[in-house]
């Protein structure tokens, strides 16, 4: 059963001008995770609005658990829980507060929200810091924060909006700790990041989207093998281009590219590769400026699947 | 419907908890109208010449109520402006909560801090002076008059602060229009002084008959102005429940409906 259908949904700003979502189309499986995987403006927040009733799509249909978004709104938010980009909670407030104030208005009467408002600051290990004002809160708080007032009811299908854009390791680390209890109980997430790496680790599926629409979609794995996982990069003195050029030739098999004074190849042996690389390099007297792996970035997704890099544009 | 009131007094809640955890905000607004009744009270008020008994503080105190509730307008707005832009609009429209809920909650708080403030600002004005002469009935009735105007003004913030969405902008704009407005009014000094072309203005602003129509109800004989002949100093009353009613015809449905649409 699909939990979340997107069917050719078009979505215009500015009378047309700017074209957020262009015919885009994709579905989640019950109980599975999937990664929205996108630069900045490629539509993914777009998407998430869409689905979530905050924005009418121009045209296109979407559903829910399996509830209409456009034509019972109302039902579909009984059902949903969404954790945006930024902490959507009131920062004035107490940790306490929040929980308790969004529990009310998901109208769950006053002593059930207390209830809940514990538990979830439990689970989320916040109960030290409940009656402190968000304000004060780090990053990774908030975030944990604002991804508890969305499981307050424990909603069928969660929408996460980047969540970890902006925060440091350490609170990336303890947000994808978080999403990865959360898909062993079993709720439908779709999550939107730039970051492949995220993706990678929580998503049971990944769709990667540029100008509003869905441009590659598959297993983290498939969409790898696509872009030719590790390269092995090299940066070098101008006098020894044409030698490492052939050092690396020899070591990957595959075409070399180099871009002023680093070349670069795909490799599959990994660390055995940059040793290989390094034993050449040192009998034939080359001292690398730098040497290392380089894991595919969102901007190899993109540049392997559109031919261009992954842009900055303006937000939709 | 039930769920709709619920909604809407859990938002009130919110406002109410904020000044609870801030209560700077409370100080700050409360402090500066205390501020401009020590002024104009001891500062000005020797200098402007009133038939007044009881002297210029019978007149001021007006003035300063329909001020100080004018100002509130600007929180107002800054408050959604800073909701829009953190994206707690965003998580309260994805609630299961009624649309009309967060605005009407907000104003009815609004409301509630109105009804503080005017004690403060009435408890000040009685410290240098101010004593109404009318019947009870009669002040509690302007006491109820400014608190219809405070809720009629908050819808204006509503609507700025959603339309204009970044908090500082549009509490400068706020106070930018808000500040001519109770100055370019009979509520410190009489029209009589300016120009007859402003006084026609300054006799149409909503500020004015407000202020004529609180000195009304307080028992006050002389309006402070009313030089220009002008229907709404004549009829302050009349004209004030008609702005306010204006007010709110026009800006109840189109905060609404900016809220509504508010991400599109």
């Amino acid at each position: 059963m699909k939990s979340i259908i997107a069917e050719h949904l078009v979505k215009t700003y500015r009378d047309g001008e700017v074209k957020a979502l262009d015919d885009l189309s994709l579905n989640v499986e019950e109980g599975t995770v999937l990664s929205v995987l996108g630069p900045n403006g490629a539509g993914k927040t777009t998407t998430v609005r869409i689905l979530a009733t905050l924005l009418k799509p121009d045209s296109g249909h979407a559903s829910v658990a399996g509830i209409d978004v456009i034509k019972q709104p109302g039902k579909v938010r009984e059902l949903i829980g969404l954790s945006g980009q930024y902490a959507a909670v009131d920062e004035t407030l107490t940790g306490w507060d929040n929980l308790v104030m969004f529990g009310r208005l998901y109208h769950l009467g006053k002593s059930a929200s207390i209830k809940r408002a514990e538990e979830l600051l439990e689970r989320f290990s916040l109960t030290e810091s409940a009656r402190r004002p968000i304000k004060t809160y780090s990053g990774g708080m908030r975030r944990r924060l604002d991804l508890a007032v969305s499981l307050i009811v424990q909603p069928k299908v969660l929408f996460l909006d980047e969540p970890t854009t902006g925060l440091d390791p350490r609170g990336r680390q303890e947000m994808w700790g978080v999403i990865q209890e959360l898909v062993k109980g079993g709720v439908t997430i779709l999550l939107t990041t730039q970051y492949l790496e995220e993706a990678d680790q929580l998503a049971d599926e990944i769709a990667v989207i540029d100008h509003g629409k869905v441009i590659a979609r598959g297993t983290s794995d498939a969409l790898k093998k696509q872009v030719g996982g590790e390269r092995l990069e090299i940066t070098v003195e101008n006098a020894d281009i044409a030698k490492t050029q052939e050092i690396v030739a020899r070591i990957s098999a595959t075409a070399t590219h180099t871009d002023i004074r680093t070349i670069s190849a795909p490799v599959t042996t990994g660390s055995i590769a940059l040793m290989d690389a390094l034993r050449a390099l040192d009998e034939a007297k080359i001292h690398p400026l730098d040497i290392g792996l380089k894991r595919p970035s969102l901007d190899d997704v993109f540049l392997s699947l559109t031919g261009h890099v992954a842009e900055e544009e303006v937000k939709a | 419907m039930k769920n709709a009131v619920t909604d809407a007094l859990i938002i009130t809640k919110r406002q109410l908890l904020q000044l609870a955890r801030v209560p700077e905000v409370l100080i700050f607004s409360t402090i500066q109208p205390v501020m401009f009744v020590l002024l104009f009270r001891f500062v000005f008020g020797g200098s402007i010449s009133t038939g007044q008994p009881g002297g210029y503080v019978q007149l001021l105190m007006p003035g300063i109520f329909v001020q100080t509730v004018a100002f509130t307008l600007a929180a107002t707005a800054s408050g959604l402006a800073e909701d829009m832009k953190k994206g707690l609009i965003d998580r309260f429209r994805s609630l299961p909560i009624a649309r009309s809920a967060l605005v009407v909650g907000r104003t009815l708080g609004d409301s509630l801090l109105n009804i503080l403030v005017l004690v403060v600002m009435a408890a000040a004005g009685f410290a240098v002076g101010w004593r109404p002469t009318a019947s009870v009935l009669s002040v509690f009735s302007a006491f109820v008059f400014l608190l219809l105007f405070g809720y009629a003004l908050s819808w204006t913030g509503i609507y700025a602060g959603l339309a204009v969405r970044d908090a500082r902008t549009v509490q400068n704009v706020s106070f930018l229009i808000t500040f001519p407005m109770t100055f370019l009014s009979n509520a410190f000094a009489p029209t009589t002084g300016m120009p007859k072309a402003l006084q026609y203005v300054a006799e149409w602003n909503p500020v004015s008959t407000m202020v004529a129509a609180c000195r009304q109800l307080f028992g006050l004989e002389n309006e402070f102005g009313a030089t220009a002949n002008s229907f709404p100093s004549q009829h302050p009353l009349t004209t004030s429940i008609f702005y306010m009613v204006l007010i709110m015809v026009i800006f109840i449905p189109l905060s609404v409906r900016k809220y509504k649409n508010s991400s599109n």
